[in-house]
């Protein structure tokens, strides 16, 4: 039974990709909607079987390790696929009523793909499983870029594709390397037998530099401002709230199953300071951008400097220090998927209103769709870090981790970006209360637009009070580590 | 658990609900809304009411929950907790009617509305807060939901003032997250009331508690308007006149100063901060903005600036009672939050009195308003007198202990900036009382509400909560010694804090 439900949540999108690509048109919604639904159940049925019986491995196939494909659910598997599907539920019924039916023909198979990558990457133990999961992830992701259909969104879809398959051959290097010294790809295994040598040394160093890229990690970050802030409004969604994790997801694999030693504070430091470059380059950027997508964009770019932090925090020295960064980065990580989700969707309802994609076309809009407004303005607390909220929560136990090993320059720079991040979100909020003599005239966007965006929004304000759920996830695995 | 113990989570419900069910409502649904407002406002008064006589039974409610592993999210109505609260449960009925009245066929006023009960939520929250995490969780919800309210009228000015009083209030803010997060880190989960474990500290590490303290009351002090960190108060002086009442007399202001007094008697105890020095440093700061507050208050020509620059000023003398060390000073800094919150609104009621019935926002337009509006004018020499300090109003009972508190403390220069402060107290409002009763009407009044004649001052919904709140300013201090009083309920928390 449990071997039937860990292959699901790859193998159910890959039938619903093939599903929609055969069958007419019209079926789409109902697939989509059966599908996903069983997608969630499943989902259920690997929370409970892991809160009952811990972590489980299964290789698929009967062929043994380093050969064959292992799946693997753990805590942070658990909490990426919940995550994936909540968001991606979200998304898809939000795509149903947002998208023309033509786009929605096209929208569905690459919709369906793209499920079929994050989970694939989220549960796979192998590092060329991973490395298949990425290469499947980027080309749906590409494909739904392009589905803007206008000149600016094939130029960013192009843009992305070539820096993606940069990454994937960074990645790709990295690990021919890893095999041709260790003998396997399997992260348990790899964990074992790994050294630092000068050959594991470049081959990592590829493939950080390459997942950096697909992550968007400063200085790596220049394809996704066009690619997220250009794309449909689910589309937006989508990438900046869950293709982006998983690149980081397989870095924080990495940092968190091979042995680095000493190494690992120099290392950390490296990635840490990349990542504080990011949280203030990104948000100063999106304080100053007039388009309202391209905020909301640049937004990530912050945030993903957030993710970055958890490396120098998490680096061996003091255990408690460590598992504040750990779970701290991944309350981050998840606030993060479901605020900008929210707010992305937030932000294409409030396009809808106004049909034009500039920040002073927004005056008047909080008398004429509050509801829309406070979606947005929730996801903006998460994402601010303010209190009640899963993202205030991530950057508490950040601090509080930084704090416990004296690292005071991630300390202010984490403040820092709080600020810099309430200020462009302040930013777009006083537009909207602008009271202008032009008049109103704003389309409506239906109802079903205005609740997707509000429901992920709470979701990550509800996500700071039971924030212990999670992270209780998190403890349970590691007591189970043999 | 039972009904009871629950007790601080209905009190913070009761506005939080409402205020999401004021979201959800229509634009048009004003009577359902009011309604809504209303009750909400009445059934919050009847839990006070009954934890009042819980907590006075030594009993003290208290709720808490997991937040973050060890972490805790704490609800504890104790005797402290219960002052606030107390002032925020009544002074919202008042408001809330005032601003039914006020904003009575203008825009937005769901937004409005909604905000407004959040805002108080969120004072509930600070007021009852157990611990400083949860303490800080309700103070940074307060910056958020008053946001709305300072730039509700749209225009540029508003929201530039917005961004101002933002810019204070989320660096502040951060200040705070700061301390508390050192705390937690140094020294642990401690709840309000604990010393013990700072104790310890402080005597371990004397310099890092000193930062820990300067964070913490930096942090208040942004929202307690205290000298330099002041200036977004009379730049919020754009909001409509019940949120300036509101802002002014209870939420913001006095979260900050709360949270002063918090952190002296319930993190690292009075004795501790006296003897560490601490409370010396902040009587300085007090004293300082006393005077300060004052002296701008009266090179005002706006009225709502001038008791803007007058709230400056009088929430120092709340945080200068916390600095003498005794329980008289304590009294007399306590005592004053209560008793300044009646007054500062009363005085706000009336300016938005003057500005809705007569267009009046200048000081030189007051002239002769003693007979068109006496009502109104008889309330706000009331509040103008018992910020004087002149019995038997409310004010007088605050700079009273106060002063003898100074003496007790052997802290004798506090009297001379009492003197001194009471004097310009003087000579910002007395010239308004002169203009207003003495001096007669110059031409036609700024912008006359034409339809309001019927009404021979501010129509009832205006009114009334301003009469209400004029006459609890006397009561208060009329009644000081019953056993129903503010003064009385505090001076059993000044019991319970100084009896070990």
């Amino acid at each position: 039974m449990m071997g039937v439900a860990i292959s699901m949540p790859v193998i159910l999108p890959l039938l619903g990709a093939i599903i929609s690509l055969l069958l007419p048109a019209r079926y789409n919604n109902r697939i989509a909607f059966i599908f996903m639904l069983g997608l969630v159940v499943n989902a259920a049925w690997l929370l409970m079987h892991f809160s009952a019986q811990g972590p489980y491995q299964q290789v698929m196939g009967g062929w043994t390790l380093p050969l064959g494909i292992a799946l693997r659910i753990d805590a942070l598997a658990i909490i990426f696929s919940m995550m994936s599907c909540v968001v991606a539920s979200v998304c898809g019924f939000y795509a149903r009523f947002y998208l023309r039916a033509k786009q929605l023909k096209q929208f569905w198979p690459f919709f369906w793909f793209l499920l079929t990558a994050l989970n694939t990457i989220w549960l796979s133990a192998d590092l060329f499983n991973l490395y298949v999961g990425l290469e499947l992830l980027t080309f749906s992701a590409v494909g739904l870029v392009a589905l803007g259909q206008n000149k600016h969104a094939l130029a960013a879809a192009l843009r992305y594709l070539f820096a993606a398959l940069l990454g994937s051959m960074g990645y790709l290097l990295g690990i021919a390397l890893l095999y041709a010294q260790f003998g396997t790809l399997s992260l348990s295994q790899l964990s074992d037998a790994f050294s630092l040598t000068t050959t594991s040394a470049v081959a990592l160093g590829f493939m950080f530099i390459g997942l950096m890229m697909k992550t968007a990690v400063f200085p790596l970050h220049t394809w996704l401002p066009p690619a997220h802030g250009g794309s449909l409004t689910p589309v937006s969604a989508l990438l900046s709230a869950l293709v982006i994790k998983a690149s980081f997801y397989i870095l924080l694999r990495l940092w968190m199953a091979l042995p680095f030693g000493e190494n690992a504070f120099v290392i950390g430091s490296l990635m840490g300071t990349l990542g504080g470059t990011a949280i203030i380059w990104g948000s100063w950027m999106a304080l100053n951008q007039t388009q309202l997508k391209q905020i909301v964009a640049y937004s990530t770019l912050a945030q993903i400097g957030y993710f970055m932090l958890i490396f120098p925090l998490f680096s061996y020295s003091d255990p408690t220090a460590n598992q504040y960064a750990l779970h701290g980065g991944v309350l981050m990580l998840l606030s993060h998927a479901l605020a900008k989700a929210g707010m992305f969707l937030a932000a294409g309802n409030l396009l809808i209103c106004t049909n034009k994609t500039d920040l002073t076309s927004l005056a008047g809009l909080s008398r004429y769709r509050p509801l829309n407004i406070f979606a947005f303005g929730l996801a903006g607390v998460s994402i601010m870090g303010l209190p009640p909220s899963g993202g205030f929560n991530g950057k508490w136990l950040l601090v509080q981790s930084a704090l416990m090993q004296s690292k005071w320059v991630w300390l202010i720079i984490i403040l820092l970006g709080s600020l810099l991040s309430a200020a462009y979100i302040f930013k777009v909020f006083s537009y909207t209360y602008l009271e202008t003599k032009a008049g109103d005239k704003f389309e409506q966007p239906s109802a079903m637009l205005e609740w997707s965006a509000l429901s992920l929004s709470v979701l990550s304000i509800l996500l700071g009070f039971f924030s212990v759920w999670v992270l209780d996830l998190l403890t349970l695995a590691e007591m189970r580590m043999p | 658990m039972s009904f009871l113990t629950m007790l601080p989570v209905w009190v913070l419900m009761t506005s939080f609900l409402a205020a999401m069910i004021i979201f959800m409502l229509p634009e048009h649904r004003h009577g359902l809304r009011t309604t809504i407002n209303i009750v909400a406002a009445l059934i919050k008064i009847a839990f006070i009411i009954l934890l009042l006589r819980l907590v006075a039974q030594q009993y003290t409610p208290e709720v808490s929950f997991e937040l973050l592993p060890g972490l805790y999210f704490v609800l504890k109505a104790d005797a402290l907790a219960m002052l606030f609260a107390g002032l925020s449960s009544i002074l919202w009925l008042c408001t809330t009617i005032y601003a039914i009245g006020y904003l009575e066929n203008s825009p937005n006023r769901s937004r409005f509305f909604g905000y407004f009960s959040l805002c108080v939520a969120s004072t509930m929250g600070i007021s009852l807060a157990g611990n400083l995490f949860t303490f800080l969780i309700f103070y940074e919800l307060l910056t958020l939901s008053t946001y709305p309210l300072v730039v509700h009228r749209g225009t540029q000015q508003a929201l530039n003032a917005g961004r101002i009083y933002l810019t204070y209030t989320l660096i502040g803010g951060l200040v705070l997250l700061l301390g508390v997060a050192c705390v937690y880190a140094f020294v642990g989960d401690i709840a309000f009331g604990d010393t013990t474990k700072m104790a310890e500290f402080v005597a371990r590490e004397p310099v890092s508690a000193a930062v820990i303290f300067l964070l913490l009351i930096s942090g208040m002090a942004v929202k307690a308007a205290l000298f330099p960190v002041h200036g977004w108060l009379p730049k919020a002086m754009v909001a409509p006149a019940p949120v300036s009442a509101l802002l002014h007399a209870v939420a913001v202001v006095k979260a900050g100063a709360f949270g002063v007094i918090r952190v002296v008697y319930d993190v690292f105890g009075v004795a501790l901060s006296w003897q560490q020095g601490y409370l010396f440093v902040l009587s300085i700061f007090a004293s300082f903005t006393i005077l300060y507050g004052s002296w701008r208050a009266i090179q005002q020509i706006d009225i709502k600036k001038r008791l803007a620059f007058s709230t400056v000023s009088q929430v120092s003398y709340i945080l200068l009672g916390v600095t003498l060390l005794g329980p008289i000073g304590t009294i007399g800094g306590l005592v004053h939050l209560l008793h300044q919150g009646l007054m500062k609104v009363t005085l706000f009621f009336c300016a938005g009195n003057y500005a809705e019935t007569l267009g009046i926002h200048k000081i030189t337009e007051l002239n002769g308003t003693g007979k068109r509006m006496p009502y109104t004018s008889i309330a706000f020499t009331v509040g103008a007198l018992g910020m004087i300090g002149l019995p038997p109003i409310a004010g007088f009972i605050s700079k009273w202990y106060l002063g003898t508190g100074a003496l007790a403390a052997n802290m004798q220069w506090v009297i001379w900036v009492l003197l001194a402060s009471s004097l310009l107290n003087a000579t910002y409002f007395l010239p308004l009382l002169h203009r207003i009763w003495f001096l007669p009407q110059k031409g036609p009044w700024p912008d006359e509400v034409s339809n309001q004649k019927k009404y021979r001052d501010a129509i009832p919904l205006l009114l009334i909560p301003t009469l209400i709140t004029a006459g609890l300013s006397i009561t208060a201090g009329l009644f000081a010694g019953s056993d129903f009083s503010p003064l009385s309920w505090v001076q059993l928390i000044v019991t319970r804090e100084y009896q070990p």
